[in-house]
């Protein structure tokens, strides 16, 4: 009984906190300036199901793919069996499933099993990846303390839970066998039957074993809950509505900027009146001038360093990383929302995005490839952040790299980026 | 075009020639090349001559958001008056701004890529790859731009005009959505590099040695630009070609 009390204290509270962190990322996403991504639904779910449920894009790099592939159906399948966790939790009871579900319920278990002992190979691979084989991918100059850190907090969790997991389940085996108390006969063990004989022997134990395990398999499950907020683990639930409201327009269309539509039709008609007269400031200085998809982006990198591995700027030593675009806009983003907890809504701090996060050397050296789109398995796009800070740049500071001021003073007075006059533009035809 | 309109004709289809393809000099010799192929078919076609200016796009990519829009609203004003319904570039980059970004701006037409033009007239048989130079036994790859392949998902019109040459198609090993860059986009071709370790076109020299390849295609007047200096920057300019998809069709036929 005091168990069942603990327990659902326990559950509360994790529940609590993590609605409450919840609710702050969702502030914080909605900083960010209006967007429409409500068009198209169709498209949407069906780009949802495919890169973001279907993991479509994750196959360019095999063997990671078929890890991750672990991990995730893991994580999504063992749930089934966090619920009868849960329920046990609650009303004391052991095993509810078992008797339901029949027969099937051992299918279940040995399948939680066999994908229990994936999801820790896989991590432990991971881990070995990371930290032995030091993969170029997950180092890198944004990749500090934290982030490393970060990473090796995740895998780590990971494969405790599902060692508790199957030990948890080994001793349940073995109690089974014995005839011990409550632990009726339930569930097939392919997996922990294996470990089951590096077990003591004594049904006591035995139950000290299975209970520990249990009690840290779960909290530890509601822990990692609330880890996620602040973790790049949140692309686990993030991931999905930041597919859905993909830009599903062809990669190479930037947008038109209606602002400047209205200023440049006032230049070129007098007579013009623009129907809203919003004052905002052209492209992007701080994080609250980007857009909440910008916003939700950042949040849901996961800082695979797919983006930065295929960048040319990157890839050729220039300073740009795409993943140090979006994890600058995660810290900055986050630094503004801990701002508005501690000094309310209108404070406001002598940092932005531009400057004390990204440079301009690292914003200059893009060629807009899209390189960094086209890889991110969940449709993050770094460009729209790099060229709104350049628009930013240009139109409000005028601060553009000379060469390219020239290019833009040949354009307006000749009409081609090069010093030619336009009187010459027909000139190709008279030659062969 | 104007002397077109004043003759009271339509032309079937407006050429956009771009600045790369008015004023640099080898870009001239592809849009020569392109006229070829339109006169050889027989399409009616016309171009802007002095009326046509820059798009805008290495300003837009730039964040000349301003100078962009200008540059557009000149532009959809003349084809608008010339009331122009279909348009083929000779630039990817041209191609991707009048398509995508135009019709905002009050601009509204078909537009192809000369790539997709020639695609087009040989899925209908009135192109073939006969009469000209052979290029039996070259080994040919294609170095996708990135805003005909990532940026519009481009990557088969090309190719068809290189899969009807008598010889082998090898690809290289970034390639199609893996392309790598140039080196040119986003306004880098008006500026020097920032700092780093090396450019970005001798960078793809690696995948163009690795691949074997003896004739480098592609379709866009900047990749050329970039290219054509990383194969001089690799001292390679007698084993490697570099040339138009254009050029190749050209060369095919005896144009």
């Amino acid at each position: 009984m005091i168990g069942q009390v603990i327990f659902i204290i326990i559950l509360l509270a994790a529940v609590y906190l993590f609605g409450k962190n919840v609710a702050q990322v969702r502030r914080n996403i909605l900083l960010g300036k209006d967007t429409d991504r409500s068009d198209n639904p169709a498209a949407r779910w069906k780009i949802m199901a495919k890169v973001a449920l279907g993991q479509t894009k994750m196959v360019k790099r095999p063997t990671a793919a078929v890890m991750h592939f672990f991990i995730y159906v893991g994580f999504v399948i063992i749930n089934l069996e966090v619920l009868e966790i849960m329920i046990d939790g609650i009303f004391g009871s052991h095993r509810v499933f078992s008797k339901p579900l029949g027969s099937l319920y051992g299918l279940l278990i040995g399948g939680f099993e066999v994908l229990a002992l994936l999801v820790l190979l896989s991590c432990v691979v991971f881990f070995a990846r990371r930290n032995l084989l030091k993969l170029k991918r997950f180092s890198g100059t944004e990749m500090t303390t934290w982030p490393k850190s970060d990473a090796n907090y995740i895998l780590t969790i990971e494969i405790l839970l599902m060692t508790a997991f199957l030990t948890m389940n080994a001793a349940d085996y073995k109690l089974q066998a014995l005839h011990f108390g409550h632990y009726v006969t339930a569930g097939s063990f392919p997996v922990s039957a294996l470990i089951a004989p590096l077990l003591p022997a004594g049904a006591s134990a035995l139950e000290t074993i299975e209970r520990g395990c249990w009690w840290f398999h779960i909290i530890g499950i509601l822990a990692f809950l609330n880890y996620l907020p602040y973790s790049k683990h949140f692309h686990i639930l993030l991931a999905f509505p930041n597919v859905y409201y993909s830009n599903l327009e062809p990669k190479g269309e930037f947008s038109n900027m209606g602002s400047v539509t209205n200023e440049v039709k006032a230049m070129l008609d007098p007579s013009f009146v623009p129907e809203t007269t919003e004052v905002s400031r052209f492209g992007v200085k701080d994080v609250t001038d980007l857009t909440w998809k910008n916003l939700m982006e950042a949040y849901t990198c996961t800082e695979c360093g797919r983006c930065t591995s295929v960048c040319p700027a990157n890839i050729t030593g220039k300073l740009l990383s795409p993943r140090k675009i979006m994890m600058d806009t995660r810290d900055r983003l986050t630094e503004v929302g801990n701002n508005i907890d501690k000094h309310g809504k209108d404070y406001i701090d002598d940092k932005t995005l531009l400057d004390n996060y990204i440079t301009r050397e690292e914003l200059w050296a893009c060629t807009t490839c899209n390189a960094c789109v086209e890889a991110c398995p969940v449709n993050i796009n770094p460009l729209e952040i790099i060229t709104e800070m350049r628009r930013y740049v240009v139109m409000e500071e005028s601060q553009a790299p000379a060469s390219l001021n020239n290019m833009f003073g040949n354009m307006e007075n000749n009409g081609a980026p090069w010093k030619y006059s336009q009187a010459d533009r027909f000139n190709w035809a008279e030659k062969e | 075009m104007a002397q077109m309109a004043a003759e009271g004709n339509a032309p079937e289809i407006l050429f956009w020639v771009g600045c790369a393809g008015s004023f640099d000099e080898r870009a001239q010799k592809i849009t020569r090349d392109i006229c070829k192929i339109l006169q050889h078919v027989g399409i009616s076609y016309a171009v802007l001559g002095t009326e046509e200016s820059c798009t805008g796009d290495p300003a837009k990519r730039a964040g000349n958001e301003f100078l962009f829009q200008m540059q557009a609203m000149g532009n959809i004003e003349v084809l608008n008056a010339y009331n122009v319904k279909k348009i083929v570039t000779g630039c990817p980059h041209c191609f991707n701004t009048i398509a995508n970004e135009y019709p905002g701006l009050g601009g509204n037409y078909e537009v192809i890529h000369h790539t997709q033009l020639i695609q087009g007239l040989i899925n209908d048989g009135k192109l073939k790859a006969e009469g000209g130079e052979s290029f039996k036994g070259r080994r040919i790859t294609f170095h996708d731009p990135c805003y005909l392949g990532r940026g519009n998902g481009v990557y088969e019109a090309p190719r068809a005009a290189l899969e009807i040459l008598d010889t082998e198609l090898v690809e290289m090993k970034r390639c199609k959505s893996n392309g790598l860059c140039c080196g040119a986009g986003g306004a880098q071709m008006f500026k020097e590099p920032e700092p780093g370790k090396k450019d970005i076109n001798a960078e793809r020299m690696t995948d163009v040695l690795e691949a074997g390849a003896q004739i480098v295609a592609s379709g866009c007047p900047f990749c050329m630009t970039m290219l054509s200096d990383g194969v001089k920057h690799i001292n390679k300019e007698q084993e490697i070609k570099v040339l138009d998809i254009a050029e190749i069709t050209v060369l095919a036929n005896g144009l």
